[in-house]
């Protein structure tokens, strides 16, 4: 069963519109990436850097797609109709491997690895999910093997 | 009466930084009355049983048991939500029956899947003297600590707390957005993925479990301990209703809702009302139980993101723990009673090694667990049972920890090596924030 299809809005509508080439983008605080000499990456996106706290110096930007497991859970009972088919589901949380301090982390099904085998420090490299109301892509990301 | 619409309390009566010192108003409010309507696990759809008509029996039995008389109360705080997870569907049928068998307020859901300060003084004719209300929003935990800085300040010197919880037909969060085939908001980065209550607590948990070498299985005895308590509380849910003794392999067996939580971790929504009537120690003599007295309230406030970590738990209740302590002059020796919230029951581990109860450092908690924490043993956890042993309310650990100090908890009364407990501390809803009280059998 599919995911929900997500409705963008004008603040994320880039992250969506990068999804449909395939490309994964999130905001960057050049201003902190300067100071810190490490990406200051945020995900969900704000208007504001969660560092800093200031909006002029955030840009979209491309990252790798990889990254690794930080922590993984089992989903055996979804509010979203839409999941309930499929359960349980891996829910796993993915540490962008372009990231300084603070982290930053996506979601993740990793619909590839059946529940139970996907381990806390495995690689992952996104992947692009077609969700079926409206045809928007959403990041996946499976493991690397 | 009031003048002007009830608003949520300022953020200036929150005691949430580190370093403030001793609460100025330390040992000057008492609890005294406790109220509490019957409980159910749905809405029947009647006008007797409606969460109006619970607010009013539970606000009523509050003001009975302290024995005041209700023109003397001049102040009402209350949460005006009532549900986390049973919203009215949009285009549901109102039951006007149910809302003209009240005196109702602009709000045909009001009394029924909601509750507004105007409201209750609608249906409260007797309350002549209020020209205090406010909104403590979110939790009991809320009001309480809004309602002993508002004594403190003087903006009321008997006041009325209420919380009440509805609950409706159908699963909780699910239906409406849930069901749709696109989502939009901010559920477009969690709900997208089906994150749902418990999954940042599984999260969090797996880190711990991994952190310190423990397993799920070690919270066994915590959960059959705290529905044992549960079933001790004749206000909850179970005692009521469902008299069910829950063993550990009851739990070992359960179905994994988002793992590595299963049913018994999570809580179960229910219809239940609660009241409290604080007053100041002065007025508090001429009333007719005990007073409890509040040395101290704080508040963290959580951080938000998909994903907070173990380490941010740890760090906000190690950061409630100080300030509890540091507020009410007392230290980690001097706590008898742990009654935080627990919904989920993994709460639990956090909240026992912040606030280093009976000297447990990090990692400890489920070790702990595995001894004697009964209501009888020298470490009670969580006396009240909880949302997992009478339903979720979050509001047990605080009626229970005015009641163990008042000494009338029945069944479930605690007794220490060196007599009754004279000190309980209770708050949530969450490790990473909420709102915390430190009671005390004394002023001083």
């Amino acid at each position: 069963m599919p995911k929900q299809s997500p409705v963008p809005t004008e603040l994320n509508k880039p992250f969506w519109d990068a999804a449909n080439e395939d490309r994964l983008v999130v905001q960057r605080c050049n201003a902190c990436t300067d100071r810190r000499g490490l990406n200051v990456l945020q995900h969900p996106p704000a208007t504001t850097c969660g560092w800093c706290g200031k909006g002029e110096d955030i840009v979209w930007h491309q990252v790798s797609g990889r990254g690794v497991i930080q922590t993984i859970g089992e989903l055996h009972d979804a509010a979203q109709r839409s999941l309930q088919a499929d359960q349980p589901l891996n829910m796993a949380v993915i540490a962008l491997e372009d990231a300084g301090q603070p982290p930053c982390y996506m979601l993740s099904h990793l619909r590839e690895t059946p529940t139970g085998q996907a381990k806390v420090g495995d690689l992952v490299e996104v992947i692009f999910e077609v969700t079926p109301a409206t045809g928007q892509k959403v990041p996946e990301w499976r493991v690397v093997t | 009466m009031t003048t002007g619409p009830t608003q949520p309390a300022p953020q200036s009566m929150y005691r949430k930084r580190e370093g403030l010192g001793v609460w100025e108003h330390r040992g000057k409010v008492a609890a005294v009355g406790i109220g509490h309507s019957p409980t159910a696990r749905r809405w029947d759809g009647k006008a007797e049983s409606s969460i109006g008509a619970y607010a009013l029996i539970a606000l009523r039995q509050a003001i009975e048991d302290a024995g005041v008389d209700p023109a003397q109360i001049d102040g009402l705080v209350l949460d005006p939500g009532t549900t986390t997870g049973a919203h009215w569907q949009e285009g549901d049928p109102i039951p006007y029956d149910v809302v003209n068998a009240y005196n109702p307020t602009d709000d045909p859901l009001d009394g029924i899947a909601k509750l507004s300060a105007p409201w209750i003084l609608n249906n409260m004719p007797e309350l002549t003297g209020i020209n205090m209300t406010m909104y403590g929003p979110g939790c009991m935990s809320n009001s309480i600590v809004v309602a002993a800085q508002a004594i403190g300040d003087g903006l009321a010197h008997t006041c009325l707390v209420l919380k009440g919880w509805h609950n409706l037909a159908g699963r909780y969060y699910q239906g409406g957005a849930a069901a749709q085939d696109t989502v939009g908001g901010d559920g477009v980065w969690g709900q997208l993925w089906g994150t749902r209550a418990g999954t940042t607590d599984a999260w969090n948990f797996q880190e711990y479990l991994d952190k310190y070498g423990k397993s799920h299985d070690m919270m066994a005895p915590y959960v059959v301990n705290s529905k044992r308590n549960g079933l001790l509380f004749p206000e909850g849910f179970f005692a009521q209703h469902r008299p069910e003794v829950i063993t550990v392999e009851d739990y070992l067996a359960a179905r994994w809702i988002v793992k590595p939580l299963n049913l018994f971790d999570m809580d179960i929504p229910i219809m239940a009302t609660a009241a409290y009537l604080f007053t100041t120690p002065e007025r508090a003599k001429d009333m007719k139980q005990k007073p409890v007295y509040i040395l101290n309230h704080c508040t963290t406030r959580p951080k938000f993101g998909l994903h907070q970590g173990v380490e941010n738990a740890q760090a906000s209740t190690d950061a409630t723990g100080r300030k509890l302590y540091e507020g009410s002059g007392l230290t980690p020796a001097d706590l008898d009673i742990e009654n935080m919230y627990d919904g989920f029951t993994t709460f639990h581990v956090y909240y026992v090694e912040g606030l280093r109860y009976r000297g447990m450092q990090k990692g400890d908690a489920l070790d702990f667990f595995q001894g004697d924490i009964s209501l009888e043993g020298p470490n009670p956890i969580s006396a009240s049972g909880g949302n997992s042993g009478a339903g979720r309310t979050r509001f047990w650990m605080h009626t229970d920890s005015i009641q163990q100090l008042q000494g009338r908890a029945g069944a479930r009364q605690v007794h220490l090596k060196n007599g009754r407990p004279e000190t309980a501390v209770s708050g949530g809803p969450m490790p990473q924030g909420g709102d915390f009280t430190f009671w005390s059998t004394s002023p001083d």
